[in-house]
């Protein structure tokens, strides 16, 4: 028996790193301990007997075994043979597969998209108009005295945001944890994060984009009318005040604005509010972001070629326009002949007439488990969990870039996210016709499996 | 109605019918359930429901976890009823992020790439009898089912 210590949690975007993993000498994960419920599930499930373990490819209308060659082989095949394929998901991997991602994207001529088309994308867009003043969840940790979370709700989605980083956590000025800070919830349910917050606002759906601009004008005393979003004008008034009387401010946001009516409208005029409260106080504004390393994709995009999502390499060179090359759209408008999605489930997760785009075009599926995507694509390989089994960067909520561990060694035969995505390149230059480099793929050394990756640290500091 | 006794009804046109708002979104348990489970019961039972507030639970008069299809302009599901412990919400009704919801969000992304995963109007009627599909039933039913190469 093992434990490994300092594990990152592979699942959402706080990225806990305090993880400790029981491994027994048969190299099966037997407990955690400090991870969330989800993360517990993710690290439980990750050696389930019943996973699959062998590529598949559709023939005869089901999706039969086949070897990891053959697989390779139809997937490269499939993204030669396309006219625009879209290359989407990205998400739950870490950079060093995204990277990999982009220049296989590159060398087919593919669309390049991540989560963030249905996640934090309106977030995005809304940066490009108007900026952001955020922060590192570290500075939350130690000076925030009001938390707002508005259109989120960490209690269910990331579980452990608020006892690591936001709520609960004594820091250098909020020495008192809880009680040195307000939390202030606008949420349209009354969810169990708005149910303990000292104030709840429940405005009516769809509508924050008024309670937002009546708060800009009650920060500077102006005229409201009896009530907006369904909220009084008392409450509003009382509301901003106490934003105004922080000493240091954070607005937390999720989906519930950047998924209603007015999209990154709602994240343009949240940012110019917490600009507003800078006249009086210090506040900032950070989005919850869902996947773990959806900030990675969009950090490795951007570094990559300047754009942070939604790329399209049609042209041979990037191009960039939410809305036309977004995976939604591209689905939505049944303009690509061909799909490799990795790491992320549009099957379950994009709205149905999307879905039925992927059904109906040649599909590569990489995922670990089987899903709604896998069940409908063409070909299947299933792959190493990263984080798990795999060791990478990924970025936290607050572009902050974490080193994911590897707790174990993946079954036998199955390969990396980044492996995969290397031999199918290498393949697709093959069938191109292309010069084949050197294997750049690097494995991670064995020391990642070692307890802790502080233990030389410790050793020396001893 | 008593326990255990079993009520066979046709729907017919004076069937209650509950108009509501749509909203989608994350749950601890819908969490849980998509890592490893997609293809198990326990994803239906993590995200093939739909949470309505209690004094709308009257006008649709089903029992609580009873199947009801839910009807948009997109498209239409079978989930189970529950009451929701986020109220009260009047008019407004939650579905978990998943195939279920995604049966009758609103695809329109308003050129942003964001589909409308909130506020989509819905009809909600019972639907005794009708079973709530898996996950990977119900894609394969309302889809061509994958492309052989």
């Amino acid at each position: 028996m093992r434990t490994a210590t300092d594990v990152v949690c592979p699942f959402c975007g706080t990225l806990c790193d305090d993880i400790e993993v029981d491994v027994d000498d048969a190299e099966k994960i037997c407990a955690t301990r400090n991870a969330c419920i989800i993360g517990d599930n993710k690290f439980m499930t990750a050696q389930a007997p019943d996973r699959h373990l062998h590529p598949r490819i559709r023939r005869g209308g089901e999706l039969v075994e086949s070897t990891m060659d053959e697989a390779i082989n139809k997937a490269a095949e499939i993204l030669v043979n396309a006219k625009h394929p879209l290359l989407y998901g990205w998400s739950s991997t870490h950079c060093e597969a995204q990277e990999a991602g982009m220049a296989l994207a590159e060398g087919v001529g593919g669309t390049m998209d991540n989560t963030s088309v249905c996640c934090h994308g309106p977030s995005v867009l809304a940066i490009h108009t108007v900026g952001i003043s955020s922060c590192t969840l570290g500075e939350i940790i130690n000076r925030a005295d009001i938390v707002l979370y508005w259109g989120c709700n960490p209690v269910n989605a990331h579980p452990r945001h608020m006892s690591r980083y936001s709520l609960y956590k004594r820091g250098f000025f909020t020495e008192r944890g809880k009680s040195d800070r307000t939390e202030i919830v606008i949420d349209v349910r009354r969810t169990e994060t708005a149910q303990k917050a000292d104030i709840f606002l429940q405005p009516e759906q769809g509508r924050d984009y008024e309670l937002m601009n009546a708060l800009r004008v009650a920060f500077r005393g102006g005229p409201l009318p009896e009530s907006v979003a369904g909220i009084p004008r008392a409450e509003i008034e009382k509301v901003a005040q106490m934003l105004k009387d922080g000493r240091f401010g954070i607005l937390f946001f999720g989906m519930g604005l950047t998924m209603t009516r007015g999209k990154h409208r709602n994240i343009d005029i949240a940012i110019s509010l917490t600009a507003d409260l800078n006249t009086y106080t210090k506040f900032l504004i950070m989005a919850m972001r869902g996947h773990y390393n959806v900030a990675g994709a969009d950090q490795v995009s951007l570094w990559e070629c300047g754009f942070p999502y939604a790329v399209d390499f049609a042209r041979g060179f990037p191009r960039y326009n939410p809305g036309e090359s977004s995976a939604t759209d591209i689905l939505a408008r049944k303009e690509a002949d061909a799909a490799l999605i990795i790491a992320a489930d549009p099957g379950a997760h994009f709205p149905i007439d999307m879905v039925r785009t992927l059904a109906s075009i040649p599909m590569i599926a990489i995922d670990p488990h089987v899903t709604p995507t896998t069940e409908i694509a063409s070909v299947h390989i299933p792959s190493a969990i990263v984080g798990i089994e795999d060791a990478g960067s990924a970025y936290r909520m607050d572009n902050v870039p974490i080193r994911m561990r590897k707790v174990v060694e993946p079954p036998e035969g199955v390969l990396t996210d980044q492996e995969i995505i290397e031999r199918i390149h290498r393949r697709v230059m093959e069938l191109q016709g292309l010069e084949v480099p050197e294997v750049t793929a690097v494995k991670e050394p064995a020391e990642a499996l070692a307890p802790s990756a502080f233990d030389d640290i410790l050793q020396r500091a001893t | 109605m008593q326990q255990g006794r079993k009520v066979s009804r046709r729907m017919t046109s004076s069937d209650p019918v509950l108009t509501a708002n749509l909203i989608t979104g994350r749950t601890i348990e819908q969490g849980v359930a998509i890592e490893g489970w997609k293809d198990k019961q326990e994803y239906i039972d993590a995200a093939g429901f739909v949470h309505i507030d209690p004094s709308d639970f009257k006008t649709l008069n089903v029992w609580p976890g009873s199947s009801v299809l839910v009807k948009s302009e997109y498209g239409e599901v079978v989930v189970r009823a529950i009451k929701s412990p986020y109220g009260p919400h009047p008019g407004i009704v939650f579905i978990p992020m998943g195939p279920w919801a995604n049966q009758v969000v609103n695809p329109d992304t308003t050129t942003t790439g964001m589909p409308s995963f909130k506020g989509i109007m819905v009809t909600i009627t019972p639907a005794p009898g009708k079973k709530v599909l898996g996950a990977i039933e119900l894609i394969k039913m309302t889809t061509q089912g994958g492309v052989e190469v």
